[in-house]
């Protein structure tokens, strides 16, 4: 007790500076324990295979025999591959579609829902199709879309037009696939954009207000700009999870009619488990990779580009 | 006046905005029903009467189909097809695999996030920079890779094989709870130390449980994520006896005879696919929605 009053002033704090320094080497320790499984997770499940998956890329493996050099041959394949060059089509057609519509929807969502209504029960709802799987969302509209019984096309016929091969006509199966991703998704995104409306201040619009702006010019000159962070995030995630598009089409087209909705990630997967040609599949996902990448910096460029815009 | 109504939109805006709200819920909503609607159905009957808004002859046969409760002559008295699924097996592989996947992935998160938030080590900033890169690999570029050493250590239609390469490391999951390390006053851990108490001791008897909302969050969200894994299990499962439900489901549709499928115990299974999430939901539906939010705020 006296001991404690009659210390130096200076004592204490160096006495737990030592105690400090003590502490850090414990630290370091068991930082390196707590880390080891995740440590361990990085470099064996994502750093290792991503590194393994440049070397496949230019082997030819069959997955029965060990891996053979290549050189460049399967990129040479694929640049005089028709199919290839199909499913980037198809691809880049989901892309813009999905995307367009995603944003629209969610953008639109979102303001009217901010404007609207604080019930947290219509944005439960809205998150709905977010919990179930793409499996059953593809069988669940698989069913709303057939030809002679899905309720979509006996509605169509009761109003008196032809009935549609939503999921079988080559011109709609592509349209038909993003607008069930859309409905899979949106409701995801406008939470999204919903919590960016959250961090705007109300203040902002009154201030509009007062200056007499109407609710469109306020829209465009307040809403979009001060969103534009998170509407970039928004995309980047939305473009990224169309080009990998996979679950909905295995399992309402299977890439067909005729390969009228064979997406990349379908003809990837069909050439390594279809054809167990590990090699040239390891190609297309590279390449796919390097796109997703560039497009991906590009986003967060005009992102970077937009926040200078502002200051 | 103005300023009384400041915010509110003009009368024929409102309507027009509580129109489109009201078209979102039902275009929502809309299969959800229709999935139940058709699952209480006899699938004969369906055929004569595909446009009714209630189940077409209630029955409870598809449940009872693809639970494997309802014997072949009944099965196909209802128009049921050769194709069945017996769906509690596949039901209690995917508790297992999200169950532990989603176990492990989470508490392992949670032992880095403390490393990287509360301890302060040479290389900290380093290793965490190195691992947040991570977020950046879409899946595609590792999903091959990923099936051949799994092929390779003999892991294939194993429940080690489906869990495995997602369960050590998760780095949204490290960062979203550093986040939240960072952001908690660290006194009563300090006042533990004074104590004697060793640090490993303070993580879980002090940290962990505070972080218990948090934690919670990234469990709901990541069980939902594994249940719905359909991509993953495809590749690796090829046995029933670790098939998830999205597997038995996807298989059970692309069986189905393509003249005639047995559309209500399609949707009877789907649904019993989709409930655990929905009841879930039910529970933790506020947590997801907010959650959900700061998800994109990343």
């Amino acid at each position: 007790m006296s001991s404690v009053k009659t210390s130096p002033v200076g004592a204490p704090p160096r006495r737990s500076k030592r105690r400090a320094t003590a502490a850090r080497v414990g630290d370091a320790r068991l930082a390196w324990i707590l880390i080891a499984p995740s440590v361990l997770g990085f470099l064996v499940f994502a750093a290792y295979p991503a590194i393994r998956g440049v070397y496949l890329s230019f082997t030819d493996y069959r997955v029965l025999s060990a891996p053979e050099w290549v050189g460049l041959k399967n990129f040479q394949e694929l640049m005089g591959d028709d199919k290839f060059w199909g499913s980037l089509g198809v691809t880049i057609q989901f892309v813009i579609l999905t995307v367009a519509l995603t944003m629209i929807v969610s953008i639109a969502s979102a303001v009217i829902l901010h404007r609207v209504t604080s019930s947290t029960l219509i944005r439960s709802i809205v998150i709905l199709p977010f919990l179930i799987s793409n499996v059953v969302a593809a069988v669940v509209w698989s069913w709303m879309l057939d030809r002679q019984l899905g309720i979509v096309n006996i509605a169509l016929e009761a109003l008196g037009n032809d009935s549609i091969g939503f999921l079988s006509d080559r011109g709609w199966v592509v349209p038909t696939l993003a607008v069930i991703t859309v409905w899979k998704t949106a409701g995801y995104t406008t939470i999204l954009v919903f919590a960016g409306l959250q961090t705007i201040p109300p203040q902002i619009y009154e201030a509009g207000k007062l200056d007499g702006a109407s609710e469109v010019a306020m829209f465009r000159r307040l809403t979009l700009p001060l969103l534009r962070p998170i509407l970039a995030m928004v995309l980047v995630l939305t473009v990224i999870g169309a080009f990998q598009v996979f679950d909905i089409v295995q399992v309402s087209t299977k890439g067909g009619p005729a390969n009228a909705s064979l997406v990349l990630q379908m003809y990837i997967y069909d050439k390594a488990f279809g054809q167990f040609d590990f090699g040239y599949a390891s190609a297309m996902s590279l390449v796919l990779f390097v796109m997703l990448i560039v497009i991906s910096f590009a986003q967060m460029r005009l992102l970077r580009a937009s926040e200078s815009d502002q200051n | 006046m103005s300023v009384r109504t400041k915010r509110r939109l003009p009368n024929v805006g409102r309507i027009l905005a509580i129109g489109y709200l009201a078209i979102v819920v039902i275009i929502t909503l809309f299969p959800f029903y229709w999935m139940l609607r058709t699952a209480f159905s006899d699938n004969y009957a369906l055929l004569g009467n595909p446009a009714s808004l209630l189940p077409v002859d209630f029955t409870w046969g598809p449940f009872q189909r693809v639970l494997g409760l309802q014997s072949v002559e009944d099965a196909r008295a209802e128009g049921g097809s050769g194709a069945s699924v017996e769906l509690a097996s596949y039901l209690r592989n995917s508790i297992i695999y999200a169950g532990i996947a989603t176990f492990c992935q989470v508490f392992f998160a949670a032992l880095a996030a403390y490393a990287f938030s509360r301890l302060h080590w040479k290389g900290r900033d380093l290793i965490f920079g190195i691992l947040f890169t991570a977020l950046m690999i879409p899946g595609i570029l590792t999903l091959l890779p990923n099936f051949v050493l799994i092929k390779d250590l003999g892991l294939l239609n194993s429940f080690a094989g489906l869990i495995l390469p997602g369960a050590f490391f998760s780095a949204f999951n490290i960062f979203f709870l550093r986040q939240f390390f960072l952001g908690q006053s660290t006194e009563i851990e300090e006042a533990a130390m004074l104590d004697g108490a060793s640090r490993l001791r303070i993580f879980f008897r002090i940290s962990l449980p505070l972080a218990s909302g948090p934690l919670t969050t990234l469990s709901v969200l990541g069980f939902i994520t594994y249940w719905n894994d359909y991509f993953w299990p495809l590749l690796v499962s090829s046995d029933e006896s670790t098939q998830p439900l999205t597997l038995a489901l996807a298989v059970f549709k692309q069986s189905s005879p393509q003249a005639q499928p047995d559309w209500a115990g399609l949707m009877a299974a789907a649904l019993l696919a989709a409930l655990p999430m929905l009841i879930m939901f039910g529970f933790f539906g506020k947590r997801i929605v907010n959650s959900l939010g700061f998800s994109g705020l990343k």
